[in-house]
């Protein structure tokens, strides 16, 4: 519980750091497109249950949705590739040749091929997590002691209990890890879309208030997505210590 | 029965540029329930011999039999414990334990009684819920044990099992492994870098020469588990004899080249 309320506690000063980071510099800037926290975290306030919570509704699930299929498709085959030196041999370059590509320049096929709704949102994000995913899965299947796979292995177990109960839990810090630091694209590579097609998520309501020239309304978006952001990273945070409950012990 | 019998055995591994052989014409006997150590300089293919035995590694040549029966793959009651102790430090103690059973399909209660036991009699039980990372090094030697009584292993293989433990908790468990040899009198072998322990835990002790390994000499030790033996002058004087066969062996060498005291 404590621990609860020193995490708050940091939340609370870090914002009181950032509004007050930000009144300086829109008194400084002195323009219209960059009003202060108070009129944006009015309109957040008078605009949170009407307009805000729907529209952010609709991006939170899309950044999941996308991150769960891509971590559920990259985790198992990164890990495969990591773990079988034949099967490296031939994706690894695939991947290497494939994991700078920037994929946001496909929304454009995807937008023709899927159309403007979640589809081509999803997809496009999904591929960019599945990337990170993969990479990271490998790295870390490739990083698994071979003392551990050789005693489970001198227990008896097959291919598949090796990977059960060895190669799946090892990787799962690192697989976390990744998950986190993709949050942060995901949302980014979110907002783009969400401007180029369609008429729903916290990006289409953005770039719509900027085109009403409604600064504190996009303002207020801009804080609504920064918190989807938060919300998710924090999710992952949580759900790392409940699954990967043996990396918080030390002696 | 868990006699074991290596015969003309040979390993290689593929190295960079060049297979390097790590065994060649090893052949070694060992009778059902004897403790046998095995010593040797560094790379002379001790832990291979053992990955052998536990059926983890294909031979070129030769073969393995334990009971009579040729190894291939790991053998139900062959247990390994390996430096690191080889736990999973995403599993608790009493799941690190069971891990043998799991994965040979015992049902859950029977898991349940048969580790609860083990831990009970390495005094673990007290840290079931614990993960290994929370133990001290003693102890989680204690859980690689634990795990290899669960398995009411017949061959026990420990290759440097004690090495990377401080020098009381080593006494303190050279002690735990003699006890519990003396109790269930399963076939053990143990592949050691000290004189010391390879003195106190094998009746017999086997000198291998490096590269390729094979057996150099072998050396017998009948006072092994006795009350006391490390007190003994018999003791000290195994100890003495296998320095000279290291030495022989060019275990020493290092200090050799440096000009240094043989």
């Amino acid at each position: 519980m404590n621990a609860w309320l020193r995490r708050i506690g940091g939340y609370a000063i870090a914002s009181a750091v950032l509004l007050a980071g930000w009144q300086l510099l829109s008194m400084a800037i002195g323009s219209q497109a960059l009003p202060g926290p108070i009129p944006a975290l009015s309109d957040f306030g008078r605009l949170f249950f009407s307009d805000l919570l729907p529209h952010a509704g609709i991006s939170a699930w899309r950044v999941v949705a996308s991150m769960t299929i891509g971590a559920a498709i990259a985790t198992p085959l990164g890990l495969s590739i990591g773990r079988s030196p034949r099967v490296d041999a031939i994706a690894a370059p695939l991947v290497f040749l494939t994991y700078p590509v920037p994929k946001v320049v496909f929304l454009p096929v995807l937008l023709v091929l899927l159309g403007i709704g979640n589809l081509p949102k999803i997809a496009l994000i999904t591929l960019i997590v599945f990337f990170q995913i993969l990479v990271t899965a490998r790295d870390a299947a490739r990083g698994i002691p071979a003392s551990a796979v050789l005693s489970v292995r001198s227990l008896g177990a097959t291919r598949w209990q090796v990977f059960r109960h060895v190669v799946v839990p090892a990787a799962l810090p690192d697989i976390f890890t990744a998950l986190r630091i993709s949050t942060g694209t995901a949302i980014a590579v979110l907002f783009f879309s969400e401007t180029v097609a369609g008429s729903e998520g916290l990006g289409y309501y953005i770039i719509d208030a900027w085109s009403r020239i409604a600064y504190s309304e996009m303002f207020a978006g801009i804080i609504s997505m920064a918190m989807l952001g938060v919300v998710l990273y924090e999710l992952l945070e949580v759900a790392e210590a409940r699954v990967c409950r043996w990396t918080r012990v030390e002696r | 029965m868990a006699a074991v019998s290596v015969r003309d055995l040979a390993v290689t591994y593929a190295g960079v540029g060049r297979d390097v052989p790590a065994l060649s014409g090893m052949s070694l006997e060992v009778g059902d329930g004897e403790p046998i150590a095995i010593i040797g300089p560094s790379g002379c293919g001790k832990s291979t011999l053992l990955l052998a035995l536990a059926g983890l590694l294909p031979a070129d040549a030769g073969e393995v039999l334990v009971g009579g029966e040729a190894i291939a793959r790991p053998r139900r009651r062959t247990a390994l414990i390996l430096q690191d102790f080889g736990l999973l430090p995403w599993k608790s103690v009493a799941h690190n334990a069971a891990l043998g059973l799991e994965v040979r399909g015992v049902d859950a209660s029977t898991r349940r009684t048969v580790v609860a036991e083990a831990l009970e009699r390495l005094g673990l039980a007290e840290f079931a819920e614990a993960y290994p990372g929370e133990l001290s090094g003693g102890m989680r030697q204690r859980l690689a044990l634990a795990r290899a009584l669960a398995l009411d292993a017949d061959l026990l293989l420990m290759d440097e099992p004690l090495s990377a433990l401080d020098a009381l908790t080593r006494e303190d468990l050279q002690n735990l492994l003699l006890g519990i040899w003396q109790q269930r009198r399963h076939t053990s072998v143990l592949v050691t870098h000290s004189i010391e322990e390879a003195v106190f835990l094998g009746r017999r002790v086997v000198v291998m020469s490096p590269r390729p390994g094979r057996v150099a000499s072998i050396v017998d030790n009948p006072g092994m588990g006795e009350e006391g033996y490390r007190e003994t002058a018999a003791f000290l004087e195994r100890c003495v004899e296998l320095r000279r066969l290291l030495a022989a062996e060019g275990a020493f060498r290092d200090a050799t080249l440096a000009g240094g005291v043989r």
